[in-house]
Parts: C-alpha cells; sequence; structure tokens
C-alpha cells in the first residue's frame, strides 16, 4: 500500500486551469456581485478518506468577524432550534458555512461572491431599519427583513438581487444542517447503522401507499 | 494491495497485461490460477479497499460535506482516485466545440480502476445483443453468439456473486438455477415505480448487481469453477471466504471494505496474487506494445511515473485492457506512432456510449411517509429491461433497439447539498423551512434511460497531432455525433418517463442541469465507452477476432470494452469480463500447445 496515506496537492496552476474550463452555476457574472478573490488549494484527487475532517483542516476559514457574527444569526433565522431539531448553531453551521465560502473550487467561489456582499447588506439594511446589526436584533426585526427578502415579488430591485443572496446562503446551510445526525433527525433520514437482514419499507408504509412487498423471503 | 517497483520485475514473463480493472483483474485471474506467470502494469497507484474505503463517514465529516468538486467529481468519499472527468496531468481534446459533439472521458487511476466505485449492475447481453445486424441491418454482428459466451456468463456470475431473479423476459436471459444470489427487498421507489409500470405495461423486476446478499459457499463453488484443479479451488475458496454479505447500508459507490461487491481488487486480484505467478507495478504508464521484426508482440514501452523514466518488460503475450479509450491510445501510439494491429484501419473507430436520459418526479403521495431505512444494497434493486420488442417489430417506433429504466432512490443519505431542490423550500425559512424540507424529503423519484447506442462513422478518436500529456505522450482526440436513433429513443423515454411519474400520481421536474430542449445525456457521461477496435469474423473488417486476439498481431489481445462491436443497452462490464475469461481460455490453450 505504497502512498497510502499521500494527500496530493495539484499545483496552483492547475487548479486556475480548471476554474476557466469547468462550467458551473457561476454567480459572479451576475451583475452588482463584487469579487471577492482570495488564495486557496483544495484537497487534491487522492485525499485521505478514512479520517475525520474539520472546517478549516484542508483550506483556512476567511471570513471576518462581523461576517461570522451575522452569518450565524442568520442561519439560525433559517434552521431555528424546534420540536424537530437544535439550531443551526448548536451544530457549528456556521464552520461550515465559512469552509464553504472559502472553498477554492468554482461553485464555492461563485457563491463566496454572492454570500459576502450579501452578509455586509444585511448589517448595513439593519442598521438602516433598526440601528444595529443584524445579529442584534430582536427576532421580529430580523424576520421583518427575511420576509421581505422571501416575498415573492420583493419590493425593490436591491431586495430582488438579495433575495438571490438569501436563497443561496439558505441552501448552502440546509446542505450543512442535514449533512449532520441532527439534521437526518430533522429531515427524517434513517441509516448508515449494518444490519443482517433488509426487510425493505414497513408494513405500515405499505399499506398507507397501497403497496405490496414483491420481493418474496 | 502487495506490488513490485519496476527494478524487481522478472526479464521476461508469460503475459504482460496493461491495467488491473474489469478485464484486467480478470485476465489476471484466470491466467494465474492456470500457473501463467503474469506481469499488470497500472498506471495509478495502489490501492485496498479494506483499509481506504469510507464506509460510515457522515458528510459533516468530510469537506464541504462530501458535495462533488472538480477534484472528485461524484463526491468526496467516492472509491475514485486521481481520476474522474479530468485527470492531472492527461489532458484529452474535443475535434468539435459543439457541446452536443463534446465527449467526456471519466478515467480512473488506481488499482482496479473503474471498479472500484462502478454502479455493480451486472446484466448479460441477451441472444439478439449479439446479431443486431442480422435483425435490423444496423451495426454489426458479432462474431459469436449468446450460447457461445453464455458459460463464461455463468462463471463469472458464480466467481462474483451476483442478486438478480429469472423472471424469463424477451432477450433478457435467465441464468442457470442457483447461480444468482437472492434480490433485496423493493423499496418504496422501487415498488412504486413497479406499480405504475404494471398499468403501463413496463415490467419493473429485480436488476442484477454484483452484490452479496448472502455469504458465498466458497468451496462448492470454487469446485465448479476450477474442477479437477485442487490448487485454484483452494485458493478461490480462500478468498471468497474472506468476503462478506452486504450489511445493508453505506452507497457501493464508495467502495467496499467488507469486499461484498465486486472490486477487482476484493475478487480478483486477491487470489490471483495468492497464487504467486503474479506481480503488479503500480504507477506505471503503458505508452506503446514492442513488436518485435517478426510481428509479435513483445512486451509493452511504459513510463514509471515515479521517476518519470521509460522502461520496458517482455511477454510471450501482451493484454491490453486498459479502459477502452486508452487501449485505442496505446495501439495507436505503438512504433513511434505508427500504430499497431491496424491494417484494417480501424482502430479508434465506433466509439459507443450509452444513450442516457434523465427524469426526475416528485410524488405527493410520498410526503411526509413514516420515516424509514432505505439504504438497502448500496445501489439499484429493481429496472425495467426493455419491453417494445413487439411495437419495434411492427415499426411503430423511430428508432432501432431499446434501453432500459433505471429507478433512484428516494430516501438517500444527505451528503452537502440541499437534500430538497430549492423550488420545494423558497421563500420559506424557520419551523416552516425545516417542517417543509422533512415533508419533500424522500418524495422524489429518478428514472434513468440506459439505451444502446449504434456505432457511427462519426463517433471516433484519433491521436491529437498537437496536444502531449506530461510525459510527452499524445493525447486522444474525441469525435463525437449521436444519431436520430439515440434522439429518438430518449425521446421516447422522457414522454415514457413522464406516463410512469402521472401513473404515481406525481409530477415531472424539468432537469435543471439539461441544456435547452435536448434531454440526452452528453457523449461518454453515462461511462459505458466501448468500440474502437472492433472484434468481427472479416480481417478487413474489424481489429480482433472472436478472441479478442488481433488479426495482425497473434499474441496481442484486447480485454476491456474495444472489441465490443456493439453497445446493447445492457451495461458493459459483465459482457467485458465474460470474454476476458473465455480469451483467457485460449491464451491458456494456446500456450499448452506452445503456440505462444
Ligand atoms: C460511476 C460509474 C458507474 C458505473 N456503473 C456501471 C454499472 O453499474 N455496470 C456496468 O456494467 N458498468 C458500469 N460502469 C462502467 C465500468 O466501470 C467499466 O465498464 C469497467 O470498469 C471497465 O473495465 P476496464 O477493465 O475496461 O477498465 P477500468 O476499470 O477503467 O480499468 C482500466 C485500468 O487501466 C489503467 N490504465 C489506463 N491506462 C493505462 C496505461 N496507459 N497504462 C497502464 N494502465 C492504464 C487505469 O488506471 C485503470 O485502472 C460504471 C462506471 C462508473 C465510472
Ligand atoms: S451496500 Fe453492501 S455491498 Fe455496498 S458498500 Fe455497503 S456493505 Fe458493501
Amino acid at each position: 500500500m505504497d502512498n497510502q496515506n499521500s494527500t496530493t496537492r495539484l499545483p496552483r496552476r492547475k487548479v486556475l486551469q480548471w476554474f476557466a474550463t469547468v462550467a458551473a452555476v457561476d454567480l459572479t457574472t451576475i451583475p452588482g456581485f463584487a469579487q471577492a478573490p482570495h488564495e486557496a488549494t483544495g484537497y487534491g484527487t487522492d485525499p485521505d478518506l478514512t479520517i475525520t475532517y474539520s472546517p478549516g483542516d484542508v483550506w483556512d476559514l476567511t471570513l471576518s468577524d462581523a461576517e461570522r457574527k451575522a452569518a450565524t444569526a442568520l442561519a439560525d433565522v433559517i434552521l431555528p432550534a424546534d420540536d424537530l431539531g437544535p439550531a443551526a448553531s448548536e451544530v457549528h453551521l456556521i464552520d461550515f458555512i465559512d469552509e464553504w465560502v472559502s472553498a477554492p473550487y468554482p461553485r464555492q467561489k461563485g457563491d463566496r461572491n454572492v454570500v459576502i456582499p450579501g452578509l455586509k447588506w444585511i448589517d448595513e439594511e439593519s442598521k438602516t431599519r433598526f440601528q444595529k446589526d443584524f445579529a442584534d436584533l430582536t427576532e421580529a426585526q430580523q424576520e421583518a427583513i427575511c420576509d421581505d427578502l422571501c416575498a415573492e415579488k420583493p419590493k425593490t430591485p436591491e431586495l430582488a438581487k438579495n433575495a438571490r443572496f438569501f436563497d443561496r446562503f439558505s441552501s448552502i446551510c440546509q446542505g450543512a444542517y442535514y449533512s449532520t445526525p441532527e439534521g437526518w433527525a430533522a429531515i427524517g433520514y434513517v441509516g448508515n447503522t449494518p444490519s443482517g437482514v433488509f426487510n425493505g419499507p414497513p408494513q405500515e408504509v405499505l399499506d398507507q401507499l397501497g403497496l405490496e412487498q414483491t420481493v418474496k423471503d | 494491495m502487495p506490488t513490485i517497483p519496476i527494478s524487481e520485475a522478472k526479464p521476461e514473463y508469460d503475459v504482460v497485461i496493461v491495467g488491473s480493472g474489469a478485464g484486467g483483474g480478470q485476465m489476471a485471474y484466470a491466467l494465474t490460477l492456470a500457473g501463467l506467470k503474469c506481469v499488470m502494469l497500472e498506471a495509478g497507484r495502489s490501492y485496498d479497499p479494506v483499509t481506504e474505503t469510507a464506509m460510515f463517514q457522515r458528510g459533516d465529516q468530510a469537506p464541504l460535506g462530501g458535495s462533488s468538486t472538480p477534484e472528485k467529481d461524484f463526491g468526496f468519499f467516492d472509491a475514485t482516485i486521481d481520476g474522474g472527468w479530468t485527470v492531472p496531468n492527461e489532458p484529452y481534446t474535443q475535434a468539435s466545440d459543439k457541446p452536443e459533439q463534446e465527449f467526456k472521458w471519466w478515467r480512473a487511476r488506481m488499482l482496479g480502476g473503474r471498479t472500484n466505485h462502478w454502479g455493480r449492475i451486472s446484466l448479460r447481453n441477451g441472444p439478439y445483443d449479439f446479431k443486431p445486424c442480422s435483425r435490423d441491418g444496423l451495426g454489426f454482428d458479432w462474431p459469436i453468439s449468446y450460447e457461445t459466451l453464455e458459460p463464461y456468463y455463468t462463471r463469472v456470475e458464480r466467481l462474483i456473486g451476483v442478486y438478480g431473479s429469472n423472471e424469463g423476459l424477451e432477450n433478457t436471459p435467465d441464468s442457470p438455477a442457483g447461480v444468482l444470489q437472492p434480490p433485496p427487498k423493493g423499496r418504496v421507489g422501487d415498488l412504486m415505480t413497479q406499480k405504475a409500470g404494471k398499468k403501463l405495461g413496463v415490467p419493473v423486476v429485480p436488476i442484477h448487481r454484483a452484490v452479496l446478499t448472502k455469504a458465498l459457499d466458497g468451496k462448492k463453488l470454487a469446485a465448479k469453477l476450477h474442477p479437477g484443479d485442487k490448487k485454484a479451488q483452494k485458493i478461490v475458496a480462500d478468498s471468497m471466504t474472506q468476503r462478506a454479505p452486504c450489511f445493508w447500508a453505506t452507497a457501493c459507490g464508495r467502495g467496499c471494505s467488507i469486499k461484498a461487491n465486486y472490486q477487482s481488487t476484493t475478487v480478483h486480484l486477491p487470489p490471483a496474487l495468492a497464487t504467486g505467478n503474479l506481480d503488479i507495478i503500480p504507477n506505471a504508464h503503458a505508452r506503446e506494445v514492442i513488436v518485435g521484426k517478426d510481428g509479435k508482440a513483445k512486451g509493452i514501452l511504459f513510463i514509471d511515473k515515479t521517476t518519470g523514466k521509460e522502461e520496458r518488460v517482455k511477454g510471450k503475450a501482451v493484454v491490453l485492457a486498459a479502459s477502452s479509450g486508452e487501449t485505442v491510445r496505446i495501439l495507436l501510439n505503438s512504433q513511434g506512432g505508427e500504430g499497431v494491429a491496424n491494417s484494417s484501419g480501424l482502430v479508434g473507430k465506433y466509439i459507443m456510449d450509452t444513450v442516457g436520459s434523465n427524469l426526475r418526479g416528485q410524488i405527493p403521495a410520498l410526503e411526509s411517509i413514516a420515516p424509514h431505512n432505505d439504504d438497502g444494497a448500496g445501489g439499484s434493486h429493481f429496472y425495467s429491461p426493455w419491453w417494445e420488442y413487439e411495437a419495434q417489430k411492427k415499426g411503430q417506433l423511430d428508432f432501432a433497439r431499446g434501453y432500459h429504466i433505471e429507478i433512484g432512490g428516494t430516501r438517500s443519505m444527505p451528503r452537502g447539498n440541499s437534500p430538497v431542490p430549492g423550488n420545494f423550500t423558497k421563500g420559506l425559512y424557520g419551523k416552516k423551512l425545516k417542517e417543509e424540507a422533512r415533508r419533500y424529503y424522500g418524495s422524489f423519484i429518478g428514472l434513468a434511460c440506459r439505451g444502446e447506442m449504434i456505432p457511427n462513422e462519426n463517433s471516433f478518436a484519433e491521436l491529437d497531432p498537437d496536444v502531449k500529456d506530461k510525459w510527452g505522450i499524445p493525447v486522444m482526440k474525441w469525435h463525437w455525433k449521436w444519431s436520430d436513433h439515440e434522439l429518438n429513443m430518449a425521446a421516447h423515454a422522457q414522454k415514457k418517463f413522464t406516463e410512469m411519474i402521472e401513473a404515481m400520481g406525481g409530477t415531472a421536474m424539468p432537469n435543471p442541469n439539461k441544456p435547452g430542449s435536448k434531454s440526452i445525456l452528453r457523449g461518454g457521461e453515462v461511462i459505458h465507452e466501448v468500440g474502437g477496435a472492433l472484434m468481427g469474423a472479416d480481417p478487413a473488417k474489424s481489429v480482433v477476432n472472436e478472441w479478442n486476439q488481433s488479426w495482425d498481431i497473434d499474441n496481442l489481445f484486447l480485454c476491456d470494452g474495444s472489441p465490443f462491436p456493439s453497445n446493447a443497452d445492457k451495461n458493459p462490464t459483465l459482457t467485458i469480463m465474460a470474454l476476458a475469461w473465455r480469451a483467457a481460455d485460449h491464451i491458456i490453450e494456446e500456450a499448452r500447445k506452445g503456440n505462444i
């Protein structure tokens, strides 16, 4: 097992080539979203798959304290504690979000260019409306801003632009949250445990759907 | 896995095998158990699924939740190493810049090749599939019939372990009694699709996959596979007892550390190594077949990627099984770029992939059902074999050949991406968002067309005259064009899938990743690339004969998908292995006669 533990890193030149060639959702081309460049390398094509990674292990986290503060608060509005599970902050979602927008891949770089200006905007908007940062607003005040972003037809072009930020940010949060065991419980994923048998869906599910198990023992 | 550096290679081997995937693995297995001394050159690094597989790792334990990136195209935990749609240092080029004429070439660079992460779907070609031209005048017949290959299908199924059922359906062969492992239970998505299929006359039955649903009876199977050969029986039985049955968790695309599914690295290579007759040299990138003055293959010229130096190994016979595209490349690059085994001029011609076209449906009946374990055997349980033979015969369809339908799972493990499409939760946040995500999760069923492409003059590969890889070896340039048969087939599938989804009370969702109105995937995207060195009965019109043996160089064998004269809807790998075993028997026979 030569090389078993090697973590090949690609030369930066190669990574840049990908950026030029790989077609991905490139939000940087949407007018109005500023470029927020930074340097990093990925995990390469042969990372160790058997160890546990934490955000920051492979590339540095790059959000500022102010950005992390706003993102933590917004993630908790999107995924609060309720009877389905804990709040985003309780499962340290902010580290995942930071890892995501700090990643050196095209898709995440596109997201970075939406998320960072979006976080800045939400703090500015909070100050304009309520004279405080988003994280320091009351729940009702936070929801007032989020409701405007979620309106079917946002009232101003500025809100429409930041509605796209809200969507992207929410999607990143959901991706992270539902990757955790707490998120699995919240969404209803059951599995990843070994078993000697597989019985298929439980009878109550089959009954509810009017289905019959056609593979018999 | 135990490997050797080039410095420890023997002066000469009986057989040099290039590539360690399905074809190379099967060859090494059969030849070494018969006592032939073999060396295997593998361009990638050594790999051991027992210690390197991410089995129970969760998304939150990987960068980016384990979601895909250009460095791990199918997600962080996917078994693919140093591969994907791009391979470091090994570019390929397109003849056209039109997206619909693009060919996407998936490669893996690791011991075991793509068999470490493949879907394990293992379907036999049917009798029609060997004589397609005789049936409809298109493409080419194989020089062999189903009956010729049948014993080898059975042998491979016994060796690797394949679950499934015998349904007696047209052109969808049953296996002999007792050969298949028991099929797994249907999951919600399988049973829903089956019920909808019933209404529409589309059969939905257990699929065949190379996954053990029960332990192998090593002794009994080894006796059947190697009658009269006690030594081979012992080695094979021992290897089989190392394999545990599936424990119904962890996606097979990550590989399987308990050896419950087929990978060359868990099924073919361990017994081959146990014979003591196999040397494996990793990081050895074959560049040319060395041909002597007598017109025979003498060995392989390769690059030792650890030093960048050119090296050679010698053998009495040479097997290329580097994946069809790469085997073509080696043939064309040989003799300093003049090419070998190409008196027909057909090397690189008639590249085929599978017709792919997908559709997803959202099924209200599946909303908010009781959470339950849907992991199953880490891949497909049911599928629809092609069913429209009658309609086709009557001329009611506007395309030739068939497709099968693969059914996508519903309640799979969320990993890095939002588990519910954004348009179902748009404008929601807080408790309401979490409730709606839970409601919709598991309510989507994906249907995928996997259909036969007919070989055509516009889909081929050649050497790029300008572009070279890191080691100075000319790279492949791909030409690609679907014909109306494939485009019409994809349209048929989209229509049929919509009907099926509607029969489930659901709504078909346009796949947001598809450009324009086109529903057909790009060439190569189903990763069933075959062809480029077709087998046939006439040396002027084919590259190899029915034993995968070059017409021009009789000790050179091509044992991956390159000799396929057609690409039935049945996924190619089981047939690659069956042909490789048959070719191995031929090599063993020739060696006994002293012809090799
Ligand atoms: C995600 C995925 C899912 C799939 N699902 C299915 C499925 O369900 N059913 C099915 O039938 N098929 C499936 N396939 C296809 C299947 O993997 C291939 O048909 C099969 O692996 C082909 O075997 P092979 O030996 O020809 O090539 P490979 O398995 O690719 O092995 C070729 C080996 O040769 C090595 N090599 C290449 N070039 C050189 C060189 N110049 N010198 C030395 N070594 C070299 C490579 O590194 C590689 O290890 C799938 C493929 C993928 C990627
Ligand atoms: S599902 Fe079964 S066969 Fe597949 S990886 Fe998991 S244990 Fe192995």
